[in-house]
């Protein structure tokens, strides 16, 4: 057991380094990933460590990347590619959804494509455009990948490892903005699997549902909660495919309220999913409709108007506000 | 429409006219001395703003900014051999190019100052918003210029792009494609040798980018990057033949990166000084007053002239970017569609009511 402060950076680069120094057909590649260790310096010291042919630069095309990738996982490799931001992945949509996507399906389980693609993404950081998108609705819509999203460094560091062990192509989100927060960690103590999710606070009148990088905000507005006097319960998604519908039900019925958080776009998302799947299982638990705190209908914003669109803490407690307490 | 592979292919060498001491090469014509005059005067003023930007983002003014300095010359030419119908599509490196193509400095770094993701009206000056997905913007100029041709309008299209780019899928399409419908656009690589930390070695081993140009029909040439006058005659003489009718047209200028990729990047990581500073002696601005000066054209009070231009701008700059525009929340629903949808009223309801409360406390 050995304890230490480590931020969800340096959690990622040790999962990759800890997967590269036990299995030779690890591999990782992308832009900028090599020398430079990546523009989040999630790769840093892979390539001084394990050489040019096992952390590399490409030339700049994610197709060309993903695409690379699908060949080589063919092929006895076990890839980790790395999209620089999450709106830059869009190059590699066709090699994502026709094929890492489809293949195993395709043959019949013959072919399978175990890779990792690590998107760094969301917004917070004030960004400029094209470098705060939440795309997790496109890959969690799209049947063959799994698609994960961590809010602490020691799922970072578990989820990664488990994603890279995985027989089947995983789709990573690292929220940005968490990239630099410290936290005790044990890297060596198991963390929930794939398909896992995890109450992260304790709460009986009402439970948030969050993932990625709104998971911090939501324990932020349980702790305001709780001040005034009300308890909020937690769930982090963090595998948002597959879906742990036993876990977030079983909070959701304990409480008997809900408010999904999350930064991506409501519409057709994520967060949509959740409460059709939580209503269709708990409706008669439910003392109130779920509500939902996400980004708006909108393009991301620029950097000055980036906090009129993330949910905050404000507007996750007037949600809750409206969950029809005044009934009970 | 055959043509034989030789006449497609770049000169062996970069195009020089004027070599980095100032003296001309004779290899052809210097461009008169209005013309390189006009063309030092751009090059003074671009130098200015890129300092003047980069003080700004040190002042937390700005977001973030991509410097391009060393590289001047070439955004100057790309605008500069451009007619008042022609169009100019830049990226998010090129807001020297937006700016001597006369769109307000102010204006063009909304975009990394935050206000806004485009801060000038394209079609006043012909000037697309800056593209940041790389390559993505190149398939818009050929468009832009296909419609045009359609049209009988005999506009030609300046699509600017970097090394890295050319190894995105939607280079080799928008080259493709030009060629095969004759479209009138000088695509215009400014080859700065990275793309981040990742040297040109890394993106291809042909010959030069200009060579890509083959492959598709597309005549290449290449050019020294920071010799003003040589980029002013090659870019000039692939306008002139586009609008000719002679289709597509690439250029690759050799140039270089002088600072990090932005500021928010640490060059030191993947380069050494000393490969920076062998660069210095090639500064396009130096050189081009060099030559100015060798030949009489240009003298102190000129030179101060130019330099209190500049200084003016630079002022403007920064009046325009100290000053804070409140953010207006209604602008993050009505640009979505040409009609707020229902869904986006109740929205922007929503932000309204919390600002109110806001406002009560
Ligand atoms: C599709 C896409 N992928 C990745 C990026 C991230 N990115 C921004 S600039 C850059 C390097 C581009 O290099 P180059 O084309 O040589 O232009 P330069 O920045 O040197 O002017 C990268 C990888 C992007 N903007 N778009
Ligand atoms: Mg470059």
């Amino acid at each position: 057991m050995t304890h230490e402060k480590l931020t969800m950076a340096q959690a990622l680069n040790r999962a990759l380094r800890d997967a590269m120094a036990e299995d030779p057909s690890v591999l990782m590649f992308g832009e900028d990933v090599g020398p430079l260790g990546g523009v989040f310096r999630i790769t840093d010291g892979l390539t001084a460590e394990f050489g040019e042919e096992r952390c590399f630069d490409t030339p700049l095309a994610e197709s060309g990347i993903v695409g690379l990738a699908v060949g080589m996982a063919m092929n006895g490799m076990r890839p980790v590619v790395e999209m620089q931001f999450d709106a830059f992945a869009y190059p590699a949509f066709e090699q994502v959804v026709s094929h890492v996507a489809k293949l195993r399906n395709r043959t019949r389980g013959a072919v399978t494509v175990p890779m990792v693609i690590r998107v760094p993404y969301a917004g917070g950081i004030g960004g400029v455009e094209h470098h705060c998108d939440s795309s997790e609705s496109y890959y969690a819509h799209t049947p063959g990948l799994h698609v994960l999203a961590p809010a602490n460094a020691a799922d970072a560091y578990g989820l990664l490892r488990e994603a890279i062990a995985s027989p089947d192509p995983v789709v990573f989100l690292e929220p940005k903005k968490l990239y630099w927060s410290k936290e005790e960690v044990d890297l060596a103590a198991p963390v929930p699997g794939i398909g896992k999710a995890a109450v992260v606070r304790e709460g009986t009148d009402a439970t948030l549902i969050a993932y990625g990088p709104s998971v911090p905000t939501a324990l932020e507005a349980a702790e305001v909660a709780a001040q005034d006097g009300r308890s909020l319960q937690v769930v982090d998604v963090r595998s948002i495919v597959p879906f742990d519908d036993a876990t977030v039900c079983e909070a959701v019925r304990s409480t008997g309220r809900a408010v999904v958080v999350a930064e991506a776009v409501g519409f057709a998302s994520v967060s949509s999913e959740i409460v059709a799947r939580v209503t269709e299982r708990c409706f008669h638990s439910l003392a109130a409709p779920i509500r939902r705190v996400t980004g708006f209908d909108i393009p991301f914003p620029p950097p000055k108007l980036e906090h009129f669109q993330l949910p905050g803490v404000d507007r996750i407690l007037d949600a809750v506000d409206d969950l029809q307490w005044e009934d009970s | 429409m055959t043509r034989d592979p030789a006449a497609l292919l770049p000169s062996a060498e970069p195009v020089m006219l004027i070599d980095p001491s100032g003296a001309p090469t004779g290899l052809a014509d210097v461009p008169d001395d209005d013309t390189m005059l006009a063309a030092y005067g751009a090059l003074v003023a671009a130098r200015r703003l890129n300092d003047q930007a980069y003080a700004l983002v040190r002042q937390g003014r700005l977001a973030v900014y991509p410097s391009s300095h060393g590289q001047e010359a070439c955004q100057v030419a790309a605008a500069q051999v451009l007619g008042a119908d022609d169009w100019l599509f830049p990226t998010y490196r090129d807001t020297v190019a937006a700016v001597t193509r006369g769109v307000d400095p102010v204006e063009v770094l909304v975009l990394l100052k935050g206000d806004w993701h485009s801060g000038y009206d394209p079609y006043r000056t012909k000037v697309a918003p800056q593209a940041t997905p790389l390559a993505t913007q190149l398939l818009h100029a050929v468009g832009v210029g296909y419609a045009a041709k359609l049209r009988g309008e005999p506009t030609v299209v300046m699509a600017l792009c970097g090394d890295g780019a050319t190894s995105e899928g939607d280079f080799h399409e928008a080259l493709n494609f030009a060629a095969v419908f004759g479209v009138p656009v000088v695509f215009f690589v400014q080859n700065n040798e990275y793309a981040i930390s990742v040297p040109l070695a890394r993106q291809s081993v042909a010959p030069s980018l200009a060579h890509k140009g083959v492959g598709y029909g597309v005549p290449g040439e290449r050019v020294d990057g920071n010799d003003v006058a040589a980029l002013l005659a090659v870019l000039g003489g692939a306008v002139a033949k586009a609008r000719a009718g002679e289709g597509p047209q690439l250029v690759e200028a050799h140039t270089y990166r002088m600072q990090a990729h932005t500021n928010a990047d640490d060059a030191t990581r993947y380069r050494q000084d000393d490969e920076v500073a062998a660069w210095v002696e090639r500064d396009p601005l130096t050189r081009a007053e060099a030559y100015l000066r060798g030949r009489g054209a240009l003298g102190d009070d000129q030179v101060t002239a130019y330099a209190a231009e500049a200084d003016r701008m630079a002022a403007h700059v920064r009046d325009g970017l100290n000053r804070d525009v409140e953010p207006n929340p209604d602008d993050l629903f009505d640009f979505v569609y040409a009609r707020r949808t229902p869904q986006l009223e109740e929205q922007a309801a929503l932000v309204a009511d919390e600002l109110s409360r806001e406002d009560a406390r």
